[in-house]
């Protein structure tokens, strides 16, 4: 019950906030809320609308599509600190179906591990194994599983069609996929 | 009937929320003063922001054992000095040293630990 209240809830303040929020209005430092406008810092520390708009655009989160930036180069983050290791990109999609009414999620390896190596998810978040994992919009609400990045640092988790993306009718029943094709 | 008014008095109540939320820190900015302000300084603030443009996650959160939870890796100014956590990289070296207090310990007086902008806002543990 509470589960379902919260996922109404959700997808009104989806909408509220894709109405709102546009595209590139990032908050001055001295008035985020956060900073003190008296400390010394303000005017050292840089602005987030001068690093953010001129990477690909979103409309939610830090209003910057991340994986568009990195895919299209306009950023390059490190995979380490010396920068000597070679990530490794796993192409793999898993799709998830317990999902009822929404679409199912199908689940990226590639714009993951482009961001992460396999340890920050195996297995202290996720069991690298189809259907192994628990996980449920509740607990993702919660701060678990997806959530944990999701709503936090990654897309917020009102931008539900993100991850479910996936008409069970594209699919002939596969829960991994690879290559292109469904997306 | 009445449940319905309750559902549409929450609806009002976000709708008059959103603007506000938006007014506030950037996303995914993290906030740490479990100890900052008992022993005299500022809060800290960790952008996400500026350090994901230049790090990919793990090299933080794999690599150097930063937690994924705001408060919880147990950071001190020692451990920092011993070039650990923040201090793998704010050592004069790969970024400004860590005598540059006031950029890290920027924070207005009273700032709970947490993460901002997201869960706070329109994430987890606000609906
Ligand atoms: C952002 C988190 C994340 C990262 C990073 C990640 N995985 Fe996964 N992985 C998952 C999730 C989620 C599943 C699906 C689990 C389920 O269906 O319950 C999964 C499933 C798997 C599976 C079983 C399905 C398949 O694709 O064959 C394997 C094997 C796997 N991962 C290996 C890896 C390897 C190797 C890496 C690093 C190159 C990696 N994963 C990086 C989250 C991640
Ligand atoms: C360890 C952190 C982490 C976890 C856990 C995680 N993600 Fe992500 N996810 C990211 C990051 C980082 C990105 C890059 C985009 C961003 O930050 O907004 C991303 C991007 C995505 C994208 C966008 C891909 C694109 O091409 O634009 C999808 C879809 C997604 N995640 C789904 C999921 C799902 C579903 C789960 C749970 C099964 C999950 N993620 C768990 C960190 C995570
Ligand atoms: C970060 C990815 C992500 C986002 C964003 C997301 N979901 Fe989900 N959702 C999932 C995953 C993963 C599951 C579980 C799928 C499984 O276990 O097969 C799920 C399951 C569900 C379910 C099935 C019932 C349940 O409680 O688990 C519903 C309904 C649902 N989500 C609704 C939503 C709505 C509404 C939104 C937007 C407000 C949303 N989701 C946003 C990943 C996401
Ligand atoms: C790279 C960022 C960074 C810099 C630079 C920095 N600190 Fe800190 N400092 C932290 C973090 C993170 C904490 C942990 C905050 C908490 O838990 O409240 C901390 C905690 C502290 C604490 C309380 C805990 C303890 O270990 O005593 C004091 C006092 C402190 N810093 C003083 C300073 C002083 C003085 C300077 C300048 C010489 C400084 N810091 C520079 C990041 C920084
Ligand atoms: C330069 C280091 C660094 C990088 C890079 C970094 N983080 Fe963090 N992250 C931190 C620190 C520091 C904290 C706060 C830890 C603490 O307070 O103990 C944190 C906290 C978090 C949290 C916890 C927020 C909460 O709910 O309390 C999540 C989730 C997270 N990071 C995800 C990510 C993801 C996803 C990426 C990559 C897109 C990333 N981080 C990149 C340093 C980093
Ligand atoms: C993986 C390396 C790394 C780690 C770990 C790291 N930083 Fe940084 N940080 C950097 C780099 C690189 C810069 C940019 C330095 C420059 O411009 O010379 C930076 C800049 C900053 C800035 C200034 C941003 C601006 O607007 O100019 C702050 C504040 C900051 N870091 C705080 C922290 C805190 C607090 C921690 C620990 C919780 C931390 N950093 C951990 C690499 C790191």
């Amino acid at each position: 019950m509470r589960r379902t209240r919260a996922i109404i809830l959700l997808i009104v303040l989806s909408a509220l906030a894709s109405a709102v929020v546009g595209a590139g209005n990032w908050q001055s430092l001295k008035d985020d809320g956060l900073h003190d406008p008296s400390n010394p810092a303000i005017g050292v520390l840089q602005e987030p609308g001068a690093a953010l708009s001129v990477l690909a655009p979103d409309g939610a989160g830090n209003k910057v599509d991340w994986v568009q930036s990195l895919q299209q180069g306009l950023i390059a983050p490190r995979p380490s600190l010396d920068g000597d290791k070679e990530p490794e990109i796993r192409e793999t999609r898993v799709v998830m179906k317990n999902t009822y009414p929404m679409l199912y999620v199908t689940f990226p390896h590639k714009p993951h591990t482009q961001w992460m190596s396999c340890e920050a998810c195996h297995d202290r978040i996720f069991v690298p194994q189809v259907d192994a994992n628990p996980i449920n919009m509740g607990k993702i609400l919660e701060g678990e599983y997806c959530g944990l990045c999701h709503g936090a640092v990654s897309f917020p988790l009102t931008e539900c069609n993100r991850c479910h993306n996936t008409n069970p009718a594209s699919l002939g029943g596969e829960s991994v996929v690879t290559g292109e094709g469904a997306q | 009937m009445k449940r319905w008014s309750g559902r549409l008095l929450t609806m009002f109540v976000i709708a008059g929320l959103v603007p506000a939320v938006v007014a506030w820190a950037e996303y995914a900015d993290v906030t740490i003063n479990t100890q900052s302000e008992a022993e005299g300084v500022a809060p800290v603030i960790f952008p996400h922001w500026f350090h994901r443009i230049r790090f990919q996650c793990s090299v933080c959160h794999v690599d150097l054992d930063i937690r994924m939870g705001a408060g919880t890796t147990g950071i001190t100014m020692e451990k920092l000095i011993d070039g650990q956590y923040c201090g793998a990289c704010h050592n004069g070296n790969i970024a400004w040293s860590i005598d540059n207090c006031d950029l890290c310990h920027s924070g207005r007086p009273g700032l709970e630990t947490g993460v901002k902008g997201g869960h706070e806002t329109m994430g987890p543990g606000l609906y």
